[in-house]
């Protein structure tokens, strides 16, 4: 049983880790957004295996859910700001 | 110049930062074993008015911090409105949607006090409560509610700082009564703590969903128009 708990523990940091790697190294905003989220519902497992049932709860829901809800509508406004620069504007297209 | 600022000296500072809290874990782990805060803390739990240690830490022993991060989530929220008007909302969700995000949203606000009051002996909080609530707000923001579930105005920013007026109300009382700030007298404790909690249960969910929906709120005279 400990060896088992001892290799989901091993797993769950490396996880964590190629996630947190994936999402600070991913070129588009919303993909690491994306991976932020996944990351912050981990890091909730991890301090609910730590014992820490408060930090878990307070980690899915506001480090998971509502961080993650604010910076996918953050991406979406800076996405929506840079496109009319990087690609003309569609009734420039058509006069 | 970059190439070896992202090459050379980003890992080389991630590793000295790595070194640094592996020497702290080792010092915390075999230093020396005498008397060590936690024990007297815990020891002193049922003093606190709070069975929930970790309730009597952020309510009681350290105060102060709760108050100072009630305070630095209305600056962010202050910040937020000060960037500009907010952008228009989500286009109305269809029937399916609505009709889980009714049954959704009373149930949140069910949990959130239910999170609230249980905070108090076993985990949860005002955080965890306020964030259900704020959760409440997201939601009925993403169905296509333009006011996100938020009240108007005046009512809005009574509750937006709602958890740090409390929180001072207190604290200055109690000095009044000749004590310190926000050290409770031992009978009133918990009654204290639930007050304090439930103004930033309040204060962090309108946060949190006003946030979420962004840009300044609109005046009284100004929402009529479309």
């Amino acid at each position: 049983m400990t060896t088992l708990l001892a290799a989901f523990d091993l797993l769950l940091s490396l996880t964590l880790l190629g996630l947190a790697v994936a999402a600070l190294t991913s070129a588009e905003p919303r993909r690491g957004v994306i991976l932020f989220i996944a990351f912050g519902l981990l890091l909730a497992l991890v301090w609910a295996r730590l014992r820490a049932p408060d930090l878990a709860l307070a980690e899915a829901a506001i480090g998971a859910g509502l961080s993650g809800a604010l910076m996918l509508a953050a991406a979406r406004r800076a996405r929506r700001r840079r496109s009319p620069e990087t690609a003309p504007r569609p009734s420039e297209e058509q006069p | 110049m970059t190439r070896f600022v992202s090459w050379v000296l980003l890992p080389l500072g991630l590793v000295a930062i790595a070194g640094v809290l592996v020497w702290a874990f080792y010092l915390a782990t075999t230093g020396e074993t005498g008397a060590r805060l936690a024990d007297l803390a815990l020891a002193r739990v049922p003093e606190t008015g709070v069975s929930n240690p970790v309730t009597s830490v952020l309510l009681n022993y350290r105060a102060y911090d709760t108050l100072l991060e009630l305070a630095v989530l209305l600056a962010a929220l202050l910040g937020i409105w000060s960037l500009g008007p907010a952008a228009p909302g989500f286009q109305r969700a269809a029937e399916v949607l609505q009709g889980m995000v009714a049954w959704f949203v009373p149930l949140l606000i069910l949990a959130a006090g239910h999170m609230l009051w249980v905070g108090a002996y076993a985990p949860g909080g005002a955080f965890q409560a306020g964030a259900l609530l704020g959760a409440a707000g997201v939601m009925l923001a993403l169905a296509g509610h333009p006011s996100a579930g938020l009240p108007s105005e005046p009512v809005l920013r009574l509750l937006a700082i709602l958890g740090v007026l409390v929180f001072c109300l207190v604290g200055l009382a109690l000095m009044v009564l000749g004590l310190g700030f926000l050290t409770y007298p031992p009978g009133m404790a918990k009654w204290l703590i639930l007050l304090i909690e439930t103004g930033a249960t309040l204060a962090i969910g309108v946060t949190l969903a006003a946030a979420y929906r962004g840009g300044r709120p609109a005046r009284a005279s100004e929402g009529a128009a479309p």
